[in-house]
């Protein structure tokens, strides 16, 4: 029997429900000190609500705490604030860096925990009026930019840096605090070249070596092979296994990570179907949307077609559709019908025929103030001059309220929207029936390709197929070309042909949707991309 | 119960609350302090016609979501521009009067293009640019008034000085052309300026008629989501740089009425701090920095008169003492103080 | 379809030219004015050196808000009225010079605390629109200012010496003689050089208020305001009470300008009781941003430079004016013009380079991806 001092941490029959559903379900995790855990899971598995918890993140506490024991240290812990996360020996390097751009290395590495020199001023007023000691911080910065033997000038300007030595700041922040005992690093290794993250991967060895566990979450299955002792993947809320890196391989991660059984409800493709017509064809597409970088996609999407894009959140595929309609800065060349259009203009591309259902419902898909049919007629009034009446020869263009009010009926019987009536504001529907409301708005522009993101996120299990149904009528009544992204590979495999998944701002593979998820899994998890020409051909066999 | 209350008083606001229980309090004094209660509301009502186009000038550029117009100077500025010139060109009666506004509104759409692109380019930071753009452009225009060759004797300084008087008077031009226009007399203390009124009751319904066309409802949208509308096509710079030309062009026939009815074209550093009241008047009617409509006009107008009115003649009454500017300074800048603490939250 | 002409990165000329803009501009202005003016060098010297001595500390009282990320903050204006009501006091009760100037020292300290308590809480509610706010709040203040000056005072607030109330009884007065501590601090020690007063204790207390900023931001405290005025949310995630942080730069900088009117007013010797304070705002601000400061950063260099070149314009337009166009008045206008629009200017400007900026380092970031995807082979380490 192993006495408790030999764990640093340990996570105890805990779960966690969030809003009625259980988004963590008993889960039992141990950490020795000087042990790296790399933990893996798609979003949504829990891990990030896995790390709220455990750093006293004061969500946690506002959706009503979590179920279980938490042990850190040999004491039961329970943190109410990130401080006392901090305080008690827990790090966490974030995704997003924390640093101020004006301040120098020093400043930043040493931020609120900066050494003072004794002054008679803070005998009255209190130790906020030590002056600080730079020789000090200078030391201790150097000590931490030492660590991770990297070259860098600790009086150097962050805004000067480049992006990798931003994440080493970040870090070094972390390691210069001499009481940290644990510390967990969230995707450290994204924004990365391969040089910065070999020397990241490189410290985060030496730390365990000197007795600091790490908890390592990342998506790129080598590192994690490369450098964990354990590591444990998550799925819906739930430890699917702990395995030891030299005692597996990727496609039993993958297995483990997406699933290998389909759940119920799963269309059944009666056959694929064959498309001659080339209709939308991007060539390395870049997009500046932040958390959903594109960098440099190409793929042809055929008329009629519905085509999917999958992969892990944050890595580009919302990237896609959001810079072909021009709502975040995009280059690269897209034709749609052969003919080239410009990007940056939502306008044109809303004018050519492409409507977009923004994943973001509630802030770009819909004004919540205003009503049904409102929302229904809002965009075909302002791009085709729908609902409106001409006055004196066409100067005047009067809001035909009775035919957006006629027009909304139609779509809110053909989509069954419940609604009390047409003129009930948007923010009093159900998730779904809003995500009906964002289609329906899409529709009456009588488009001829639709984006559609995240179709089913926040929307109750009943809804959901009711989403995708209408889909898949539209499409085949319509012949409209669809191409949904989504981070569930269920959804896409149930209504897509082809699904490209997108891993790091890049499509990786494009696979038939009769192709095992593990196969997914594993492009998601960083394996090696064939040429595109391969891959596409691949999608389409 | 309780909580409906509370919920009904946070959406109100307490500081309009606080204000609308003052005025009852001093509607409820009139009599007792020997003021005419008829008297009274036909002050309250000629002075709502003579600022009420001035407030309502403040909408469009709050529906698109520019912000309150620190700038309104800007407007006004070519609202005196237009009367200064009808008087140059020694028009009367109702051609003074329109003649002033059609010149007023070519200055104004010059302002205001200028001004909304300078907007455009600073969005985020508009209502603090605007103070000062407002300001600087009253002592501009000081100095111009100064140097402009005006040659009309009513104008210029009696004694061969150069420059245009400080104020002129509108007396043998245009002045009461509204406000007599159908003039309804009730007993001998009310005169209502049926003209003004009137004037008034059409602009509002020009301005709500603005906003029910395919680009109204575009700029509406643009303020109420720039994202959204963005992503609906809608080109957010021009329909702001739009709705601060409207914006400004009524605002500079706002002060025309103004003048129509006080009697006096005001130049120098008279519009200096004029902003401020109309501000505070149509956030006393319940608007934000976020959305305005014109039920705020015409509420809030009608209750911040009411206000300056009232209080000078019952406090002195009362109190022997004239603290009316206090009153005025606490009530109008302390709205607009309110207004800029509430935090809109977008959801 | 517009692409935003954006400013490249550019040469440092052309950069320190935008940076500096203002305060190049005004040079130019000031130096074609002085010749106008036909004022003599000395005249000119010796106002510039009682304005240093008598404006700086108000100006460097402006320096902490903008530390925290405040802006150009109009609290100060708050500060100058409470030092309007401990110099009634003093004059009420009749205690001429230092230990007169002392003791309104002491007694509108605990006001100017108040007030910029208030104001502190006020713009913690307004983020992002701390000046707008600000500007406002000065006008409401300067509402309940007049409430208790003219009414309460000789009312509620016992106020004996007739001579400095109304005639009714109560009120204080329009203006108010301040000779019995009239340049008690600039006399102090006395000190002619050239015929023309050198103020040596008053320069030498501005001197010691640059120290204590120098002193202040090398502190703990002075590096959690700056952290504060760089961005809130890293401050906060760091542990520092964000709020709280803000609070006290704005009474440390009311108390800064409650002081510095202090100083001001017992140079000039008589208050104006109800208009003394209101330009007080737009002055200071408009000198500290001649002097080159922005909205986000503001050193002492600043205010010194600032305070030569604004005050300078100040003293030579009226002449310059009547010289250029036969009129003086035109001069005035002309002063308030160049107050306000430097002001406006200097803003849009910032806002408008804010944009820019950040478009710019979006780019930049972009380019660097590109960059390095392209020269990156595609078997990396991470894949597998």
């Amino acid at each position: 029997m192993e006495s408790k001092e030999k764990y640093l941490l340990k996570i105890e029959h805990v779960s966690k429900y969030f809003y009625g559903n259980k988004v963590l379900k008993d889960i039992n995790i141990s950490v020795r000190p000087g042990e790296i855990i790399g933990l893996v899971g798609e979003n949504g598995a829990g891990k990030s609500t896995l790390m709220n918890i455990l750093f006293g993140d004061p969500i946690i506490h506002k959706t009503g705490g979590f179920e279980g024991k938490i042990i850190f240290d040999g004491k039961e812990v329970n943190f109410s604030s990130p401080f006392d996360a901090i305080d008690a020996g827990i790090g966490m390097v974030h995704q997003e860096f924390n640093l101020i751009p004006g301040f120098t290395a020093t400043e930043n590495i040493l931020l609120n925990k900066e050494p003072t020199k004794y002054n008679f001023f803070s005998e009255i007023f209190g130790d906020k009026l030590n002056v600080l000691n730079r020789e000090e911080m200078k030391k201790r910065a150097i000590e931490a930019i030492k660590m991770l033997e990297i070259k860098l000038d600790p009086e150097m300007i962050v805004k000067e840096m480049p992006v990798g030595y931003k994440q080493f700041i970040e870090i070094a922040r972390e390691i210069n605090r001499e009481s940290t005992k644990l510390l967990v690093f969230d995707e450290p290794t994204a924004v990365l070249t391969e040089s910065e993250a070999d020397i990241v991967m490189k410290a985060i060895k030496k730390l365990a070596a000197k007795g600091v566990s790490i908890i390592f979450i990342s998506h790129r299955l080598q590192e994690i092979l490369d450098s964990c002792d354990r590591i444990v993947v998550l799925r819906d809320g739930t430890i699917q296994k702990e395995l030891i890196p030299s005692e597996t391989n990727p496609t039993e991660v993958a297995e483990y990570m997406i699933g290998r059984e389909l759940t119920k409800g799963i269309w059944k493709f009666k056959e694929i179907r064959k498309f001659n017509e080339t209709i939308l064809e991007v060539n390395n597409l870049w997009v500046d949307m932040t958390g959903e970088q594109v960098s440099g996609v190409s793929f042809k999407v055929d008329k009629g077609e519905i085509f999917g894009i999958g992969g892990l959140t944050g890595q580009g595929k919302l990237g896609i559709a959001n810079g072909i309609m021009g709502l975040y800065p995009a280059e690269g060349e897209v034709k749609f019908k052969g003919k080239s259009i410009y990007l940056n203009n939502p306008k044109y591309v809303l004018e050519q025929g492409m409507a977009f259902v923004s994943e973001d419902r509630r802030g770009l898909g819909l004004l919540l103030d205003q009503p049904i049919f409102w929302n229904i007629a809002f965009t075909a009034m302002q791009i085709k001059d729908n609902f409106t009446k001409s006055l004196l020869g066409g100067l005047i263009k009067w809001r035909d309220e009775k035919a957006m009010i006629k027009i909304a009926r139609e779509h809110v019987e053909a989509l069954q929207i419940k609604c009390v009536n047409e003129k009930q504001l948007a923010r009093e529907l159900s998730g779904g029936n809003q995500q009906k409301l964002c289609m329906a708005k899409v529709f009456v522009l009588k488009p001829e390709l639709i984006f559609v993101s995240e179709p089913t996120r926040g929307i109750d299990v009943g809804a959901k197929s009711l989403v995708l149904d209408t889909l898949r009528q539209y499409n085949s009544k319509y012949g409209i070309t669809i191409i949904v992204a989504s981070s569930e590979l269920e959804e896409l495999r149930s209504i897509c042909e082809r699904i490209a998944i997108v891993d790091e701002g890049r499509i990786v593979g494009i696979l038939p949707s009769t192709a095992e998820p593990t196969e997914f899994g594993l492009l998601m998890l960083g394996k090696k991309s064939e040429t595109e020409e391969v891959c596409i051909n691949e999608g389409k066999d | 119960m309780k909580e409906k209350i509370k919920s009904i008083i946070e959406s109100i606001g307490l500081p309009r609350i606080i204000i609308f229980l003052f005025l009852v309090l001093l509607f409820i004094l009139t009599p007792f302090v020997g003021i005419r209660f008829d008297t009274s509301i036909n002050d309250v009502i000629i002075r709502f016609s003579m600022n009420g186009i001035l407030v309502l000038s403040l909408v469009p550029m709050v529906k698109s979501g520019c912000g309150l117009n620190f700038g309104l100077q800007l407007g006004i500025i070519a609202g005196l521009l237009g009367a200064v010139i009808s008087i140059e060109m020694e028009l009367t009666g109702f051609a003074g009067f329109f003649t002033a506004i059609g010149i007023a509104i070519f200055f104004a759409v010059v302002l205001g293009f200028l001004y909304g692109i300078l907007l455009n380019k600073i969005k985020g930071d508009e209502m603090v640019v605007a103070t000062y753009v407002g300001f600087s452009s009253v002592a501009f225009m000081s100095i111009m008034w100064l140097i402009l060759p005006f040659k009309s004797p009513n104008m210029i300084w009696a004694y061969g000085g150069s420059g245009l008087r400080t104020a002129i008077s509108n007396e043998d031009y245009w002045i009461h052309i509204l406000t007599n226009f159908f003039q309804i007399n009730i007993g001998s203390h009310i005169n209502f300026p049926t003209g003004t009124i009137l004037f008034f009751a059409l602009l509002s319904y020009l301005v709500w008629a603005f906003f029910r066309t395919k680009i109204g409802t575009a700029i509406a949208t643009t303020g109420s989501n720039s994202n959204y509308a963005k992503s609906c096509g809608i080109n957010v710079d021009k329909m702001r740089v739009i709705s601060v030309i409207l914006s400004t062009v009524l605002s500079a026939i706002g002060i025309i009425v103004y003048q129509e009815s006080f009697g006096f074209i005001q130049l120098y550093m008279a519009p200096l701090y004029m902003p401020f009241p109309a501000i505070a008047a149509l956030l006393l009617g319940g608007a934000s920095v976020g959305k305005a409509s014109i039920k705020n006009v015409i509420i809030g107008t009608f209750l911040f008169q009411a206000i300056l009115t009232m209080t000078p003649s019952i406090l002195n009454n009362i109190i022997q003492s004239d603290m009316s500017e206090a009153i005025r300074m606490i009530v109008s800048n302390g709205m607009i103080v309110y207004a800029l603490t509430r935090v809109v939250k977008v959801r | 379809m517009k692409k935003q002409s954006l400013t490249k990165t550019m040469n440092p000329g052309v950069q320190f030219l935008i940076n500096y803009a203002v305060p190049i501009i005004f040079t130019i202005l000031v130096a074609f004015a002085i010749p106008l003016s036909g004022l003599s060098n000395e005249y000119l010297v010796r106002e510039i050196m009682t304005r240093l001595s008598r404006d700086s500390f108000l100006i460097l009282a402006l320096l902490v808000p903008v530390m925290a990320g405040m802006g150009m903050n109009f609290s100060i204006v708050l500060g100058a009225m409470a030092g309007q009501i401990g110099l009634i006091f003093i004059t009420d009760w009749q205690i001429i010079g230092l230990p007169g100037v002392l003791l309104a020292l002491l007694i509108s300290t605990p006001i100017a605390i108040l007030l910029g308590y208030i104001a502190g809480i006020v713009l913690n509610h307004a983020k992002g629109r701390e000046m707008v706010t600000g500007f406002m709040l000065a006008f409401f203040m300067n509402g309940i200012y007049q409430l208790v000056v003219l009414y309460g005072m000789g009312n509620i607030i016992p106020i004996s010496n007739s001579r400095i109330l109304l005639p009714r009884g109560y009120g204080i007065r329009n203006a108010i003689s301040l000779v019995d501590i009239r340049q008690v601090l600039d006399k102090l020690i006395p000190l002619k050089i050239g015929g023309i007063l050198i103020p040596v204790v008053t320069l030498l207390v501005i001197a010691a208020l640059c120290v204590f900023i120098i002193w202040f931001k090398k502190t703990k405290l002075g590096q959690e305001i700056r952290i504060v005025g760089q961005d809130n949310d890293v401050a906060r995630i760091s542990g520092i009470n964000v709020e709280r942080t803000r609070i006290l730069s704005i009474v440390i900088s009311t108390v800064l300008a409650c002081y510095g009117q202090i100083i001001f007013l017992q140079n000039i010797g008589n208050m104006n009781t109800y208009g003394g304070h209101s330009q007080v705002g737009v002055f200071a601000i408009a000198a500290l941003l001649v002097g080159g400061a922005t909205v986000a950063k503001a050193n002492i260099p600043n205010v010194f430079i600032g305070l030569i070149l604004f005050h300078t314009m100040f003293v030579v337009s009226p002449r310059a004016g009547r010289a250029l166009m036969g009129q003086a008045q035109l001069g005035e206008y002309f002063r308030v013009f160049v107050s306000y629009g430097v002001i406006a200017f200097s803003l849009a400007l910032y806002a408008w380079r804010k944009r820019v900026e950040k478009e710019n380092e979006r780019k930049k970031i972009m380019n660097y991806r590109k960059a390095f995807s392209q020269s990156s082979n595609t078997t990396g380490g991470n894949k597998f």
